[in-house]
């Protein structure tokens, strides 16, 4: 399988990181969007996946970022920055949302988990969808659709874990609920996006684009 | 050690998420390594699952609104201009200003160290199933420990960190905002730090949550 394209822990990034942390808690504050750049997608897609909104989503990113660097001298170095960040974030959502919620008219999840057991569905094999795929804005359509589709409680958890690269331990502390929530949750989340996704590699959605199977666009 | 005739497709598709982040232990590990080499259905879901992951783990996944980097680099400029003229006023008095409160704050600190503390709000709870090890902040002269970022951090200009077992040791109690849900209801209407009509909206958010 190939290596996923995340944001891994390069020493030189994390030295250089350090330094401009330092920096800006000895007062170069200008430093500071260099800083949170590398991570300012991640900010949104966290924030984007409590509130839904790209309006809120982009303002409480915006808002989280002010946050941290009000707060930035209180960060030690133990913790890993980015984890910091989103946690930030997500925090900043979830009072957002909690002030809207009297105005929202999405149903408000129940807090339980699902006891009863998860069939995946039967496909005979799995046809890989190759990360060069996401290339294609159609696939990563289809793809933000499948998770959007989801219950909140799935969702969020999917985000932080598998999007966020937060640990179980991080997820469980940020959303306020145990890991044992997280665990169920997440196997939920992942366990439906592959059925929701496993329909139409080879047989649906994707035989559809442009350039497969002899169709021209012209 | 599992039995490897109880390893069966249900047990299988409860464990796999685990399984994949390396949360099994190692008998249940071999036992599954070895069904998913047999069961075809079962060898179909570890790769899709795995494949989900994967892709939703790429960066190419999130996709931000055309100019956000810009509108968020602009604030920032906007938020650092503001606080850097403001430091240039004011610096020149709270130099001395700061150095006598770190003399305070010093001497109080030295008292700290040989005085137990008692919890700081007698009307508060101390709080259920809170990580020790999650990093909270706690300000001067405030009673209560927050999550990094809470908006009701009173004084700002003199917090510390330290991990919430620490915050519980030293007496301070968590906030009823950013740890409420380490809270029974109960606490959040009988804590005694804030106004009747915060306290009031709190509990109604309990009540729509539920």
């Amino acid at each position: 399988m190939a290596e996923p394209n995340v944001v891994l822990n390069n020493p030189a990034e994390t030295t250089r990181e350090q330094e401009l942390i330092a920096a800006v808690q000895r007062g170069q504050t200008e430093l500071f969007y260099e800083l949170v750049r590398p991570y300012e997608k991640r900010v949104y897609a966290a924030a984007m996946a409590i509130l839904r909104n790209e309006t809120d989503a982009e303002d409480v990113a915006q808002e989280a970022m002010l946050k941290a660097l009000a707060n930035l001298r209180q960060f030690r170095a133990e913790a890993k920055f980015s984890t910091w960040l989103i946690q930030i974030t997500v925090n900043e959502a979830l009072m957002r949302r909690r002030r809207e919620r009297t105005r929202m008219t999405e149903a408000i999840d129940e807090h339980r988990d699902d006891e009863g057991e998860y069939t995946p569905r039967d496909f005979a094999d799995w046809r890989e969808i190759p990360s060069e795929a996401l290339e294609r804005k159609e696939v990563r359509q289809k793809l933000a659709d499948a998770l959007a589709s989801l219950d909140r409680k799935y969702r969020e958890v999917f985000v932080l874990r598998d999007m966020e690269q937060l640990n179980i331990q991080e997820t469980a502390e940020t959303l306020g609920i145990s890991v044992a929530s997280v665990k169920t949750r997440l196997l939920r989340a992942r366990l439906m996006l592959r059925d929701l996704l496993a329909g139409g590699w080879d047989g649906g959605w994707f035989s559809r684009l442009p350039f497969e199977k002899g169709t021209k666009p012209w | 050690m599992v039995n490897r005739e109880a390893v069966n497709c249900e047990l299988i598709w409860r464990e796999i998420s685990n399984y994949i982040e390396g949360d099994v232990d190692a008998g249940l590990c071999a036992a599954m390594d070895e069904h998913f080499r047999t069961c075809k259905r079962c060898a179909s879901v570890l790769a899709g699952t795995r494949n989900v992951i994967q892709l939703y783990s790429d960066e190419r996944m999130i996709e931000v609104p055309a100019g956000f980097g810009r509108r968020l680099e602009r604030r920032l400029a906007q938020e650092t201009r503001v606080q850097k003229s403001s430091w240039s006023t004011w610096s020149a008095w709270l130099v001395p200003v700061a150095a006598l409160a770190l003399i305070a704050g010093g001497l109080r600190w030295a008292n700290s160290l040989t005085v137990a503390h008692p919890l700081r709000s007698e009307h508060a709870q101390a709080g259920h199933n809170i990580p020790p090890e999650m990093r909270v902040v706690v300000s001067e002269g405030a009673k209560e420990f927050h999550v990094p970022g809470c908006d009701f951090i009173h004084n700002q200009e003199k917090v510390r960190t330290l991990t919430a077992k620490e915050a519980m040791r030293e007496g301070y109690v968590p906030c009823v905002r950013c740890m409420r849900k380490y809270l029974q209801i109960a606490s959040v209407l009988h804590d005694s730090g804030e106004s009747e009509a915060e306290s009031g909206q709190e509990h109604d958010d309990r009540v729509h949550g539920q």
